[in-house]
């Protein structure tokens, strides 16, 4: 199988289940207790804090253990709004197309009378830093844009937005879930306030992640019981998913320039490949994007049947059509960038892994290709497209 | 548990009477490509029987799956009988639908409800 849906999740890495492995077995003790045995694991849970501090330019005092990035997301914001509040801020600015970790924060803050703006991210998928400036008011409360998007992969111009935040005393968040590990993240050098971020997303374990809160940022407690976490996340820690996040995510940042060097050109390969498809199109900026992201939609046929038809020639993907969702809407932030609903259900993305070969990506175009005519033999869409009723949209 | 039955998988993979009828005397489609589902029945209704059916689907697996067991279940069968295919009797051949996916045979039926309308108007 070629794994190309590493935007969803990758597979650990070595390194990591080691570590996890072996505290699994070994280091069983609870960090809160006294005994050397218990102090172990807090000696464990600690090297970790300062990894993943020192992955991302941050302090050790300054990282929060949370379930993952979507937990990280909830207690960002909601801490944010709290702060806010005391001082009678209570607008927020985000973006169309942020994770729905971020969404439904916003909507169950909107319901307890916060304002939010979502600001456009246009065609290419990037977010204006004028526009969040010019979006800025004086009850401006947080603002709040994803690093890098999920399904397109465009990066955001953070570091800029940070320094327009700052320059008007805005807190500013990011969910860097797809970008912390994929490509350099300074928390200092990008002028962020709180950083969401993701193990899983970076060869680390399921239902570990991190919140990154500067110096004399107050958080507010999702979960209330006792005092890990210098008290802002109750319940005993999971030391070993932890320590092994740390371990997958020291390696992968060591590992930036040749994950950028190796995947970028096979990244560009497929995108070339896919674009000699009649009537397709790439989602999202080409240039500003993580060097494992491809994402394309396809006029005339549906997500769904493409994505099934890979697995059977041995290729995980993903796609952002309706139907693989559950709901009658395609992809919001396929809609966000303005596809329409006819190409948006038929959309693909790919989101390569560090093992991927040349031969791979030769394979995965060859199958896309098949595939996509295979399923435009079929259509009644594209019948009637290519007999000139109705006219082409990609 | 795989996401379809082996039976929708069949049908979506290798799927029957696919394609265009150029002699059909009834034709109808149904849905829209916004909503990400369009089906296309061509039927030959010769003698008030079934005669030969084909189908064109823009649509995920279960309505491609959908759309080839209907035409199946119609195909050779007098003009009364396909006319009282139901949804759930596309769904049952096929082992069953995840219930979201259950408009997809209700898509089914209503485009072989739309051909065999057109082949009475044309008459």
């Amino acid at each position: 199988m070629i794994y190309a849906d590493n935007a969803a999740t990758t597979k650990m890495s070595e390194a990591a289940v080691n570590t996890m492995v072996s505290l699994i077995g070994d280091t069983y003790g609870n960090p809160s207790s006294l005994y050397a045995f218990g102090q172990k694991a807090k000696e464990a849970l600690e090297k970790a804090r300062e990894e993943v501090a020192e992955a991302i330019g941050a302090n050790p005092r300054e990282i929060l253990f949370t379930s993952g990035g979507s937990e990280a997301d909830n207690q960002a914001l909601i801490s944010a709004a709290k702060l806010g509040e005391k001082k009678g801020k209570k607008h927020i600015i985000s973006t169309a197309f942020e994770h729905h970790a971020i969404l439904h924060t916003l909507k169950k803050l909107e319901e307890e009378g916060f304002e939010v703006t979502l600001l456009p991210v246009h065609e290419n998928g990037i977010v204006r830093p004028e526009e969040v400036e010019a979006a800025i008011k004086e009850d401006t409360a947080l603002v709040t844009v994803m690093y890098a998007n999920n399904e397109i992969g465009t990066i955001q111009p953070i570091r800029e937005i940070g320094a327009i935040c700052r320059k008007h005393g805005v807190l500013f968040h990011t969910d860097a879930v797809q970008a912390v590990g994929h490509i350099k993240v300074n928390v200092e050098e990008d002028n962020i306030d709180l950083l969401s971020a993701s193990g899983h997303k970076f060869h680390g374990p399921k239902g570990t992640g991190f919140l990154y809160a500067k110096k004399g940022i107050k958080l507010t407690n999702l979960i209330e019981g006792g005092a890990q976490e210098r008290g802002k996340r109750a319940g005993t820690e999971n030391v070993p998913g932890i320590a092994a996040m740390a371990t997958a995510l020291k390696e992968s940042v060591e590992n930036l320039d040749a994950y950028a060097a190796k995947l970028t050109p096979i990244r560009d390969k497929i995108i070339a490949g896919l674009k000699e498809i009649p009537h397709s199109a790439i989602n999202g900026d080409e240039e500003s994007r993580v060097p494992s992201n491809i994402n394309f939609c396809f006029e005339g046929i549906e997500g769904e049947s493409l994505l099934l038809l890979l697995d059977d020639k041995g290729i995980a993907a993903s796609s952002g059509s309706a139907c693989t969702s559950g709901s009658l809407d395609p992809s919001h932030v396929l809609l966000a960038i303005g596809r329409v609903h006819d190409v948006a259900h038929g959309s693909l993305r790919l989101s390569l892994g560090e093992d991927i070969t040349d031969e791979d990506a030769d394979y995965i175009i060859k199958s896309v290709k098949d595939v996509v005519e295979y399923l435009r033999g079929f259509s009644p869409v594209w019948r009637d497209l290519v007999a000139g009723k109705g006219n082409f949209i990609l | 548990m795989a996401l379809y039955s082996e039976k929708v998988m069949d049908h979506f993979r290798n799927p029957r009477n696919v394609g265009v009828l150029e002699n059909a005397n009834g034709i109808g489609e149904v849905g829209n490509a916004k909503c990400g589902d369009i089906m296309k029945m061509y039927l030959k209704i010769e003698n008030d029987i079934i005669e030969d059916v084909k189908f064109e689907t823009f649509g995920c697996g279960s309505a491609i799956a959908s759309s080839s067991m209907a035409t199946e279940l119609i195909k050779g069968k007098p003009l009364e009988e396909a006319k009282k295919l139901t949804n759930k009797a596309v769904a049952e051949a096929l082992d069953g639908l995840p219930d979201y996916k259950m408009h997809c045979s209700v898509l089914a039926q209503e485009a072989i409800e739309a051909a065999i309308d057109d082949y009475n108007s044309r008459k």
